[in-house]
């Protein structure tokens, strides 16, 4: 009998799927992993002394700097807007996520556009005051702490999302409990509020650092040396895919200790959600000069972030609609849009189903699983979409080998020369955007409701369908629109995948910007943010709505 | 379900399409907006339908490369030779007939086995500040070495293709230590860190960072073209300086064609790159995109004539992409970023 437990235990039909979807989604990122067997010692000679240190430094730096940088920006928006109350509070907090609708390789465009030494701004500067070059300092937008502030402009929104969730959930009687015990605002904001926030916080920073690691729009156009650049650099101009590969699996593992890090800074806290409402805390009124000092705070990031930008693409785009603005533009943004959304909702799904896995069998070679699966987010585009592109393409030339012989017709590239081979890549690269949200909110739910629902006959996936995605629709829907707005602005697996006469807004963006033809791109480059702005719009509505609540700390 | 059904939709269409019509499947690393107007123009004359994808070219060909003797691909369009000679040497290609209009080209522009041939011309020569540089002291890329030109010169990343090629061009002619000589040298004078694109570097020039740029000719023509006031100004601050006249001309490159080995559909194939070699597309390559037409027949654009004409290098355009890896290993010695 206990043999028997044992045996479904481990090969019950959660466990098989979940197995099944993992390899398949990790196969991608496996394929770079393989690339470890064959050792390439004349080419990592080379690499070693000349520009290795280059790119990890620089990696490192350009990840770790917007790591601190996220997290400021962030917990600080969050806190303002998850506790205090003033003019303009409603508006600021949708406005606060529109960066997140900006890619960050357009936001490098159009900043370098300004700043740049033959840009407006310092020619301004110059004739304003009869300067030649050299007679002035005025930092170099194309540099490593370049890249940290662009980067860190769009993705700060990972952060304050969560951060303010965490805020806005904990409850009043936290709050009433210090007071009680003659603690000062200040001391219960180091002391309880921002501990029982750090693991929303700090995930946040990890996706965006995720991001930063596996950037390689800005970078390339800053001319930085880290891996992403890297990469491109052996695999292309070297000609070495397999040490390419390497590079990709150094890369990798760097994520891999983040991960850890993170994961073990959340494992202390576990909390969960009652299903019970309680008091929530009260928005402190401001007045006086906080009043002004707060919103004007809040905007900032704002302009830099968003406003900014957009108004520069709007004047490179009045200047050139007219020749960009066709009819086959709208299928652009519809390919865009449909594209997004399948995406979407193909990871949502499988998120629910691994994260729910997970919960039912609780052993390490799931959580292991899972986990390499969630990699895909850090690992290039580029990197995943040609492992994908070869795994698929192997299975195809299997499968018209087939068919010939069997049928003697050959069916075509059904797996990699379709939009599924996309779908796939999106699903593995973004899953874990997906799987934060999703485990986030069921992490929240009582195990004890499981229990009692299960005593009540109800089936595993009747639980989720039932008890779970309600009590976590809010976890699932932002699920559903980050994934959405990250699928929107890719750009190099959308690249190298596409079937034939298939283009999205994001390829042509960068196809006019990559030919330095930055005014034309301005009008795609608009369109991905308009496009991205709906499911923003639409999170932050979600975000307002009080959600049901009540936690206890273990 | 959702996805395979509309996955089971996408290929039916594609099966249908292909029982439908007469037509040819193009992977393409120039930019759809640079030849898609002749494969409109193409379908209009002929009545074949073009399929297009556009890429980078090394994903292209690594896309090629797995698809096997199933790939749906054509023809490759590149914009850089060491690209098709890449195809080429990974067994990807195969011989095109030659046509008469093939037949017309300089042999230089095509590959011995006939596995490629050159489409359009791009050279990359020197362009200099019209009010800093006198220009009788500058006259070959070697000058720019000297310590006169110290933090003088702006150049792109040596991750650029375009560099990469000029630089293996180089080896082929002067050989391994003096090209060496000649990186570290100029990486001795760079007035900054590589960064940005051509017309950056045009830009820098203009705006006084530096004195000299190297830059390909068709980017200094789209910004004396463009719409943007400013970019025209920035533009004609410099002055295009055709290197090394004397000796062993100006640096070159194609953009070209190549004829995939699986290619399902080469009839068509090769009625598409006779018409890419036809007077009219010849032509609008010169108008649209600034680039000097492959057949010595065919007029330049006004703009591409105000350039003045030049003597090109005659190194074999095949050993550009033999070179390209020691080019690379050259300029990461030298701290090229």
């Amino acid at each position: 009998m206990k043999f028997i437990n044992w045996l479904y235990s481990w090969f019950n039909p959660w466990f098989v799927s979940i197995t099944l979807g993992c390899i398949i989604l990790a196969a991608p990122v496996g394929l770079v992993f393989v690339s470890v067997f064959f050792p390439q010692t004349e080419i990592w000679q080379h690499l070693y002394s000349t520009v290795l240190s280059d790119y990890i430094v620089n990696s490192l730096l350009l990840a770790f700097g917007v790591g601190f940088l996220v997290i400021l920006i962030g917990t600080v928006l969050a806190w303002c807007i998850a506790r205090y109350e003033f003019a303009g509070r409603k508006q600021l907090q949708w406005l606060i996520l529109l960066p997140m609708a900006m890619p960050a390789y357009i936001i490098a465009y159009t900043y370098t556009g300004l700043l740049d030494f033959a840009g407006p701004l310092q020619t301004l500067l110059r004739d304003t005051f009869h300067w030649q070059y050299g007679d002035y300092y005025f930092p170099d937008i194309r540099s490593l702490p370049g890249a940290i502030i662009m980067l860190s402009l769009v993705l700060y929104p990972y952060v304050y999302m969560l951060a303010r969730t965490a805020f806005s959930e904990q409850p009043a009687s936290l709050e009433e409990v210090s007071r009680s015990l003659g603690i000062s605002p200040s001391k219960h904001l180091f002391k309880v509020v921002l501990p029982l926030a750090r693991p929303a916080i700090l995930m946040g920073a990890a996706l965006a650092m995720m991001e930063a690691f596996a950037d390689y729009g800005t970078v390339q156009y800053f001319g930085l040396s880290t891996f992403t650049t890297g990469i491109f650099r052996t695999w292309f101009g070297l000609g070495n895919g397999i040490a390419a590969a390497q590079l990709a699996a150094m890369l990798t593992s760097f994520v891999v200790l983040l991960l850890i890090l993170e994961y073990l800074s959340r494992r202390k806290v576990s909390y969960y959600f009652q299903g019970q409402k309680t008091n929530q805390v009260n928005r402190q009124k401001l007045s006086g000069r906080k009043a002004f000092w707060v919103p004007f705070l809040c905007v900032i990031p704002v302009f830099f972030g968003f406003m900014l930008p957009v108004l520069q693409l709007l004047k490179w785009a009045s200047m050139t609609y007219s020749k960009q603005l066709t009819s086959e533009f709208w299928l652009l943004l519809w390919n865009s849009f449909y594209l997004a959304a399948i995406a979407a909702i193909t990871a949502v799904i499988l998120a629910l189903i691994f994260a729910y896995g997970k919960r039912l069998n609780p052993i390490k070679p799931i959580q292991i699983l899972v986990g390499v699966v969630n990699l895909g987010y850090a690992v290039p585009g580029t990197v995943i979409a040609i492992g994908a592109m070869i795994s698929l393409s192997w299975l195809d030339i299997k499968l018209n080998t087939l068919t010939e012989n069997w049928f003697d017709v050959s069916v075509g590239l059904i797996f990699s020369g379709s939009l599924f081979a996309l779908i796939l890549v999106y699903s593995s690269r973004f899953l874990a955007v997906a799987m934060h949200n999703i485990d986030t909110g069921l992490s929240r739910v009582k195990p004890s409701m499981d229990d009692a629902s299960r005593s009540l006959g109800y089936k595993p996936l009747q639980v989720l369908r039932v008890i779970h995605v309600p009590l976590m629709k809010t976890s699932v829907l932002s699920a559903l629109l980050l994934v959405f707005v990250d699928v929107l602005k890719e750009l190099p697996a959308t690249l190298i995948l596409r079937p034939f006469n298939f283009n999205t807004l994001a390829v042509r963006a960068f196809e006019l910007a990559s030919d330095e033809r930055l005014m034309d791109a301005a009008l795609p480059a608009l369109a991905i943010v308009s496009v991205g702005i709906l499911p923003v719009i639409l999170l932050t509505l979600l975000m307002d709505k009080p959600s049901q609540q009540s936690s206890q700390v273990n | 379900m959702k996805n395979i059904n509309f996955c089971m939709l996408v290929i039916t269409t594609m099966l249908s399409t292909s029982i439908m019509a007469e037509q040819v499947n193009l992977y393409s690393a120039r930019k759809e907006a640079l030849i898609k107007p002749l494969l409109d123009k193409f379908t209009q004359q002929t009545g074949i339908t073009v399929n297009l994808v556009t890429g980078k070219a090394d994903n292209l060909i690594t896309r090629l490369k797995s698809e096997g003797k199933y790939s749906p691909a054509d023809l490759l369009l590149t914009t850089d030779v060491g690209r098709l000679y890449r195809a080429k040497e990974q067994g990807l290609t195969q011989a095109i007939s030659v046509s008469p209009a093939i037949a017309a080209l300089p042999n230089n522009f095509r590959d011995e086995q006939g596995h490629w041939l050159g489409l359009s011309l791009r050279a990359r020569p020197m362009m200099v500040s019209v009010d800093r540089v006198n220009t009788q002291t500058i006259a070959n890329v070697e000058d720019l070495i000297s310590p006169e030109w110290k933090g003088r010169v702006c150049i792109r990343s040596s991750s650029n293709i375009y560099n990469q090629s000029m630089v293996a061009a180089l080896i082929a002619q002067l050989g391994e230590s003096a090209a060496q000589e000649w990186v570290n040298g100029l990486v001795n004078n760079f007035a900054r860190p590589p960064q940005g694109g051509d017309r950056d570097q045009i830009k820098a020039v203009a705006a006084g960072l530096c004195d000299v740029a190297i830059a390909n000719t068709y980017y200094l023509a789209g910004m004396l073209s463009s719409e943007d006031k400013t970019t025209q100004q920035q533009a004609k601050k410099v002055k295009v300086i055709w290197p090394n006249q004397a000796g062993r001309g100006t640096h070159i490159n194609i953009s070209g064609v190549a004829l995939a080995k699986s290619a399902p559909n080469k009839d068509a194939a090769l009625k598409l790159i006779d018409f890419l070699l036809s007077n009219e597309s010849q032509l609008w390559y010169a108008t649209t995109n600034h680039e000097y037409p492959i057949l010595a027949n065919i007029a330049w654009s006004d703009l591409l004539e105000s350039f003045g004409t030049f003597k090109t290098e005659q190194v074999p355009l095949g050993q550009l992409g033999e070179l390209n890896a020691a080019a690379v290993k050259m300029m990461d010695r030298a701290g090229w970023k």
